[in-house]
């Protein structure tokens, strides 16, 4: 094993992206991600690869569009406001099926919000990031730890899917420190045969395009593209059960929320009450197994979220309605204590939280 | 005997334009250069949004089809993914670079990127029916200024090479036309050179081709090559607006 280095959560996504191969980065200032690009700013030139501080977001992920037709690994990264702008190149994306890692460190929102954590862009990153029927694999990290092991994990899944991989961190994750290893066995770049690179005057040229203009063949290529993502959700689902074998009530947060939870529960079980989280590590594709597990058992499922309420629906429906699932959870930058989650938890032991 | 080819970069299919549109030519220039660089190998086109969206298919060279605007930023990312082995160009209308892609073609200038940009300047949106482009004249009647474009309301047309030799970044700036065959050898230069300066490693090289929409502008193909004489070089006058190297050699 090798040794541990403290780190930031941004920083350990860039000297992540980099052991996996990344060189290139393209980005735009936002509070809290910008320890990224400055980390990048740094490293880059070093080692060969490309920085660069776009003119704005929107001109960033276009740049990620450019290096990924290529099929050179690239990223980019931000926070919710620059994230919505890359909207436009997220579909673009999905479109051509390129692949590029995407990285949101959230912020409370809507608008220009605030710079302080949030979980407000869950909708937004699993289910419409843009126009179009797409996805994107998304990827919650709830340590300093899985900010880098999720970076590497992101880009390989993109490749192999020819599909963005968004890490969906919060500005918890990005700020706070933590002992990282960066041991990673990195394999052989997949062959990317459609990547225009030029035809060398070997091969007829490559077209890299999300444009159909007649339906039959648009329709076509959606519907090819949604038996890859059943491929995936049968796949490569990811998520982590806490105590969950005797659980007579169920816990489900991920990232920060996931941490604060379990904290909550450990003092629940030292009151007796059986209680266990569920902590989706993927949150496209989202989880079902767990949930429908945990519906023939438990009485109740509380969602612990920094959003007014958006995993919860992909709760209730992996859990088939079979149980009431509630809510428990603070907004614009506030952070739920172990306290509240503690309370919603005993609630729910003596008859259920309304 | 053949005495006059198609160009081997030009893909050997029907194109989509209309009778009397000039894309037929700036695309038969663009690839005549590719040819005679040797270079469609290792070329990547990018393709915007607009009537030359379907570039993609014209051209036998690698091409990427960009979002509205965006082409400039995509092309910095396939030359930046590996600089000495790319040669990237993007060809696009007015909309695309002057309007909705304004930021991006002003700040891959500014920072000198290695690339080539062919800019058709026709003063108007070719592919949604006609309305008022960011280059469309005082007075010129759209589909969206049907009483003329009213600067009082919105605003004057937009001279890009000329506001693009402000900056100290690009490399070079030459606005031509091709509605004779004067200009028309006179534009193949200017595109070879804006090639040329890209396998230098000279930088950022636009060409803006004043062009002519006879659909759109409801003339004749005739009647509209002459308005490009009439009434578009008086207000995009002809020329190079910036050339380093050139002015370097001269001091």
């Amino acid at each position: 094993m090798s040794d541990k280095v403290l780190m930031k959560g941004n920083e350990a996504i860039a000297e992540a992206a980099i052991i996996a191969g990344c060189r290139h980065y393209f980005g735009y200032p936002i509070t809290p991600q910008t320890e990224v690009a400055a980390y990048m700013a740094k490293r880059m030139p070093k080692i060969g690869g490309t920085f660069l501080q776009a003119e704005s977001e929107i001109a960033a992920i276009n740049m990620v569009y450019g290096v990924a037709s290529t099929g050179k690994r690239v990223m980019t990264s931000s926070s919710s406001p620059g994230i919505s702008l890359k909207g436009e190149g997220l579909s673009y994306l999905a479109g051509a099926d390129l692949p590029s890692l995407v990285i949101n460190v959230q912020r409370g929102g809507p608008g220009l919000g605030g710079i302080q954590p949030s979980q407000s862009d869950y909708f937004q990153a699993t289910k419409g990031a843009a126009h179009g029927d797409f996805h994107m694999l998304v990827l919650a990290p709830s340590s300093v730890q899985e900010m880098a092991d999720l970076t590497v994990k992101g880009f390989d899944l993109a490749d192999k899917y020819r599909m963005t991989a968004m890490v969906l961190a919060d500005g918890t994750m990005g700020q706070m420190m933590e002992p990282v290893s960066l041991d990673y066995e990195i394999g052989e770049p997949i062959e990317k045969p459609w990547a225009t690179t030029g035809t060398k005057m070997e091969r007829p040229h490559n077209i890299v395009n999300s444009l159909f203009l007649e339906p039959d063949v648009l329709e076509k290529s959606n519907f090819e593209r949604y038996e890859r993502y059943s491929y995936i959700e049968e796949n490569e689902c990811m998520y982590e059960e806490y105590m969950m074998d005797d659980a007579e009530i169920c816990v489900t947060a991920f990232g920060i929320a996931a941490r604060v939870s379990k904290n909550a529960i450990n003092e629940a079980r030292k009151k007796g009450i059986k209680v266990g989280l569920i902590r989706p590590i993927t949150l496209w594709p989202f989880p079902k197994a767990p949930y429908k597990k945990a519906a023939d058992k438990v009485k109740e499922i509380i969602s612990v979220e920094l959003s007014m309420g958006q995993m919860i629906e992909d709760v209730r429906l992996a859990s088939e309605c079979k149980v009431p699932v509630t809510l428990c959870n603070r907004v614009g930058g506030m952070i739920p204590t172990p306290e509240q989650v503690l309370e919603a938890i005993e609630k729910a032991a003596k008859g259920g939280n309304k | 005997m053949v005495v006059f080819e198609k160009p081997k970069a030009l893909a050997d299919v029907q194109m989509h334009y209309c009778p009397g549109c000039t894309h037929g030519i700036v695309h038969r220039l663009v690839a005549e250069v590719i040819d005679e660089l040797g270079i469609e190998g290792k070329t990547i086109g990018i393709a915007p949004v607009g009537c030359s969206v379907m570039a993609y298919n014209y051209f036998n060279c690698d091409m990427i089809e960009a979002a509205h605007g965006r082409a400039p930023a995509v092309a910095t990312g396939v030359k930046r993914s590996d600089p000495e082995n790319h040669i990237v160009f993007t060809y696009q209308g007015d909309g695309d670079l002057a309007s909705i892609g304004m930021a991006e073609t002003v700040h891959s200038a500014a920072r000198n990127e290695n690339i080539t940009v062919i800019f058709i300047n026709n003063a108007i949106y070719g592919m949604t029916g006609g309305q008022m482009a960011p280059t469309s004249l005082p007075g010129q009647v759209t589909q969206t200024s049907p009483y003329g474009r009213d600067t009082d309301a919105c605003g004057f047309p937009i001279r890009v090479c000329e506001m693009l030799s402000t900056l100290d970044g690009p490399e070079y700036l030459e606005r031509v036309t091709v509605n004779n065959v004067k200009n028309v050898k006179n534009a193949k230069k200017a595109i070879k050179k804006a090639f040329q300066n890209q396998i230098d490693g000279k930088g950022f090289s636009l060409v803006e081709v004043v062009s002519s929409c006879p659909t759109n502008w409801g003339m004749t193909p005739q009647d509209a090559l002459k308005w490009i004489d009439e009434k578009m070089l008086p207000y995009y006058p002809l020329g190079v607006y910036k050339d380093r190297s050139a002015e370097k050699e001269e001091k």
